[in-house]
């Protein structure tokens, strides 16, 4: 069997550690290869070497059975190596079409021949099925769709071994089954894909083979059929893990937020939240489902005092905290683990031990009488990262230098350490691996267990399903239903999520 | 991995050594093509700042309205915001106290000196507090609005001195004694130097910046507002208020260096045609020493050490004074190319290492 790509015995050390370790490679033609592994396993150091970002210190790399040396990404593509970035490199200005021709356009003595793209663009996407519009602007076209983007520009560039690297981390779960879709029909064109994921689902949803690697080594290389989702799982973190969540008992209690009639208005005055009604009883888990820009964002942004209610009540504990600072709502019992970690959740250039305390730091016993005292943080600090496994040098390492999950379990231990009523958690593990999911879905279950009230906003279908004890199903900023999970499917729920009432009902 | 960010932090603490090392041997080659005997020029400089007395009281008496710009500029710039306006705010100072303690003569010195102080650093401190409204208010860039209340302080200290505080010599009249930081003893001990108490206004001023900043909840939010208005908002912070205090106590440090100049170096204010350069000198300072008190103090000392010994580089080695322009702007450059600097020590060592 001839191996598109073969990457052997590969080294790759930085000052302080070895990224890549003895690490070999072998992605057969016609397959869709997991690389598969915990952030920070090694997997994008060896993909920028395969791309020529990085030189190995050692090993050796093949190409359809030929020993090649590549030393930038110059030499990747006319290897026929593509490579469609997680972070995508597109003109927002710029149409599809123009973005697929950049840097190699067609051209008749140094005039563009733009009907020519517009057909390249066209053909391309019509023999994998990608239904785009070459005509399109960048920025006027989902996510999603940008990503075929992405994948186009490759095809234009004659690739046939295609990396993607965390393809599905921006996808919604309607664009993630479509692009599983779409790598199938590559590989049955004869491409060969490598995908670099941490999620389970999509290795057996999409792939031929895997390979685990793990602190820089290859733990195991197999086909699909050989394995099964935990014995990855316990391959990838090097313990056994529960990749099933398992729900504890239900037992409600008073509401401890109740939202009526509440309507959210968006920076362009459209009503984004529109007379929403919802409550969230402590010792549940109440999570929302939805596609992304449904008003959750808004709802949630409303809850925290971060953006004006423009009309309705929200009650906290009983008290009345509509549209009060957002300092009042955190006093009368509110944490918030916030979507986006890096800008809203920490001062990234602040101390783990200054992040901590960024919700507290004002109060007794940090401080008393406006000056600080730091023997506290120190102390404290110390504490929750003993206390939420948070591993760091110190706790006066910058927050910026800890990895996302470690990040994400500062902001946990933050919030959770002050013992709100209510927690609200907007994709609390979006983007981490299996070891830290684990970890924040016990700390979500802990806190209904403790009697608090959790509202899950998430997009991971399986999450909401799994860890919740109620679904709110929101669509166009209303709640459209609210059903038992228990008692539902992925199937019901994509119906709901898409406004789809009472076929989802008959279903 | 933590080796590497121990290293880079290690780097970042060398980087204004090597900047000043760069510059003073890039000034050395522009004195030898010139024909100049950089050995005996620099040999000049650090001869008269360390053994001549004079010079030594001069370089500490320069020292302070720098060190307090530097200040300025860099507190500004840890709460994340680039007051370039620091010219002006001390002009405002300058004058303010200047005119307080000419219109409260009579009072006794324990009040006016200090009040006359304290009025500098308040007006300063109003001079950048409306910038810092504009921009928490309106997002008016920080940079456009201090340059032009720069210009607006420029002309109308020199209106207020001409109509309503005018003596010969185009300047106000000479302040009382009894709000004069001078002092015969400073200038005796230094053969005749400006060296006047303002240096104890500057050692305070770098202790309350640190204290402020580091020791405060009031520095905790000015800095994590600085680093992260986002996270900031989430945490329950203001930030527009943040905004505008952290401008207005930049101001302040501002006002007090221009009240060192009016009640100690000069005892007057002069009408002026064009800025004094000590506040924009303030940013190079601030730069220079990575916006840390600390740094402040002792690239503040090194500006002031290279201009008042400057001076003698002329009488001594034939070097033109203008020179010591030149090697302070090339110290700046590097500064300013620090990135270039850290990547080319860190291949540098990486390649060591290889072989």
């Amino acid at each position: 069997m001839a191996y598109a790509i073969e990457m052997k015995h590969i080294r790759k050390a930085f000052p302080g550690i070895v990224a890549n370790d003895n690490i070999t490679l072998q992605v057969k033609e016609g397959e869709i290869h997991a690389l598969f592994g915990e952030n920070g396993a090694g997997k994008s150091t060896l993909m920028n070497i395969l791309f020529g970002l990085y030189q190995p210190d050692e090993g050796e790399i093949y190409v359809h059975g030929e020993k090649v040396k590549i030393t930038d990404p110059n030499d990747a593509n006319r290897l026929g190596i593509g490579m469609v970035h997680q972070h995508f490199m597109l003109v927002d200005k710029f149409t599809v079409a123009e973005n697929i021709i950049l840097g190699k356009e067609p051209s008749h003595l140094g005039r563009l021949n733009m009907a020519k793209a517009v057909k390249i663009a066209r053909d391309l996407s019509d023999k994998y099925g990608l239904d785009i519009d070459p005509l399109k602007k960048v920025e006027d076209i989902s996510v999603g769709m940008q990503q075929r983007v992405e994948i186009l520009k490759t095809l234009y560039r004659g690739s046939n071994i295609l990396i993607f690297d965390e393809p599905t981390a921006v996808l919604t779960p309607i664009e993630i089954k479509e692009l599983i879709q779409i790598m199938k029909r590559l590989v049955s064109e004869g491409k060969s894909i490598i995908l670099i994921t941490h999620k389970l689902k999509e290795i057996f949803e999409a792939c031929d083979s895997v390979t685990v690697i793990r602190r820089g080594k290859v733990i195991d290389s197999m086909a699909i059929a050989d394995t099964n989702p935990d014995d990855l799982a316990n391959m990838m973190v090097g313990r056994k893990v529960n990749t099933q969540i398992n729900n504890t008992a239900y037992e409600p209690k008073g509401k401890v937020l109740d939202i009526r009639d509440l309507t959210v208005l968006d920076s362009r005055r459209v009503k984004v939240v529109n007379h929403l009604s919802l409550s969230v009883h402590g010792g549940e888990i109440l999570g929302i489902a939805g596609v992304d820009g449904n008003g959750q964002e808004e709802l949630v942004e409303a809850i925290a005092g971060l953006r004006k209610a423009s009309s309705g009540t929200i009650e906290i504990n009983g008290q009345d905290m509509t549209n009060h600072k957002g300092r009042k709502i955190t006093e009368n019992g509110f944490g918030y683990i916030p979507e986006d970690r890096q800008k809203d959740g920490l001062v990234l250039d602040f101390t783990v031990g200054e992040n901590l305390a960024l919700q507290t730091y004002y109060r007794k016993p940090f401080a008393s009488s406006g000056i600080l005292h730091p023997k506290v943080f120190t102390q404290q600090a110390k504490q929750l990262i003993e206390e939420f496994d948070v591993r760091t040098p110190s706790e006066r390492t910058l927050a910026r230098s800890l990895s996302g999950g470690n990040q994400q379990k500062v902001i946990v231990a933050r919030e959770v350490s002050r013992s709100p009523q209510l927690l609200v958690a907007a994709q609390p593990t979006r983007g981490l691996d299996i070891g830290a999911i684990e970890f924040i879905h016990g700390k979500l279950l802990e806190e209904k267990q403790m009697g608090k009230a959790v509202l899950l906003v998430s997009f991971e279908l399986d999450e909401v399903l799994h860890l919740s004890d109620r679904i709110a199903v929101i669509n166009e900023g209303r709640i459209i239903d609210i059903v038992n999970p228990k008692e539902t499917n992925e199937n019901e729920l994509g119906l709901l999520m898409a406004g789809h009432k009472k076929e989802a009902h008959q279903a | 991995m933590s080796t590497w960010f121990r290293k880079i932090n290690w780097l970042t603490l060398l980087i204004p050594v090597i900047s000043v090392f760069l510059g003073l041997l890039c000034g050395a080659v522009i004195m030898l093509a010139g024909g100049y005997n950089p050995l005996l020029a620099y040999g000049s400089i650090i001869q008269s700042i360390f053994l001549q007395p004079y010079y030594g009281g001069e370089t500490i008496r320069a020292m302070i309205p720098l060190v307090l710009s530097g200040l300025a500029v860099a507190f500004a710039f840890r709460t994340g915001l680039f007051n370039i306006g620091v010219e002006g705010q001390l002009m405002a100072g300058w004058l303010a106290s200047v005119a307080c303690a000419i219109e409260l003569d009579g009072l006794p010195k324990v009040i006016l000196l200090p009040l006359s102080i304290i009025v500098g650093g308040l007006v300063g401190g109003l001079w950048s507090f409306l910038p810092g409204l504009l921009k928490a208010r309106f997002k008016v860039h920080e940079v456009i609005s201090t340059i032009m209340m720069n210009y607006i302080a420029l002309y109308s200290t020199a209106y207020i001195i001409k109509n309503f505080l005018y003596t010969e010599g185009e300047r106000t009249p000479t302040i009382p004694s009894s709000a004069s930081l001078a002092s015969n003893f400073l200038a005796t001990i230094t053969q005749g130097s400006r060296l006047h108490w303002g240096f104890i206004v500057a050692i305070i001023a770098v202790v309350v910046m640190w204290f402020l900043l580091w020791r405060t909840t009031m520095g905790f939010e000015l800095r994590s507002v600085g680093f992260s208005p986002d996270a900031s908002r989430y945490a329950g912070m203001n930030v527009s208020r943040n905004i505008i205090l952290s401008m207005t106590i930049s101001g302040v440090f501002a006002g007090l260096a221009g009240a060192m100049e009016g009640l100690g170096t000069y005892q007057y204010m002069s009408i002026m045609s064009s800025f004094s350069g000590i506040g924009f000198n303030g940013i190079a300072v601030a730069l220079l020493g990575m916006n840390t008190p600390i740094g402040v103090v002792l690239s503040g000392a090194l500006f002031a050490g290279l201009q008042t010994g400057g001076l003698t580089m002329q009488s001594v080695a034939g070097v033109p004074t203008d020179l010591i322009q030149v090697v302070i702007a090339l110290i700046i450059f590097f500064v300013g190319s620090s990135y270039a600097i850290k990547w080319i020590w860190l291949r540098m060592s990486r390649k060591g290492r290889k072989s």
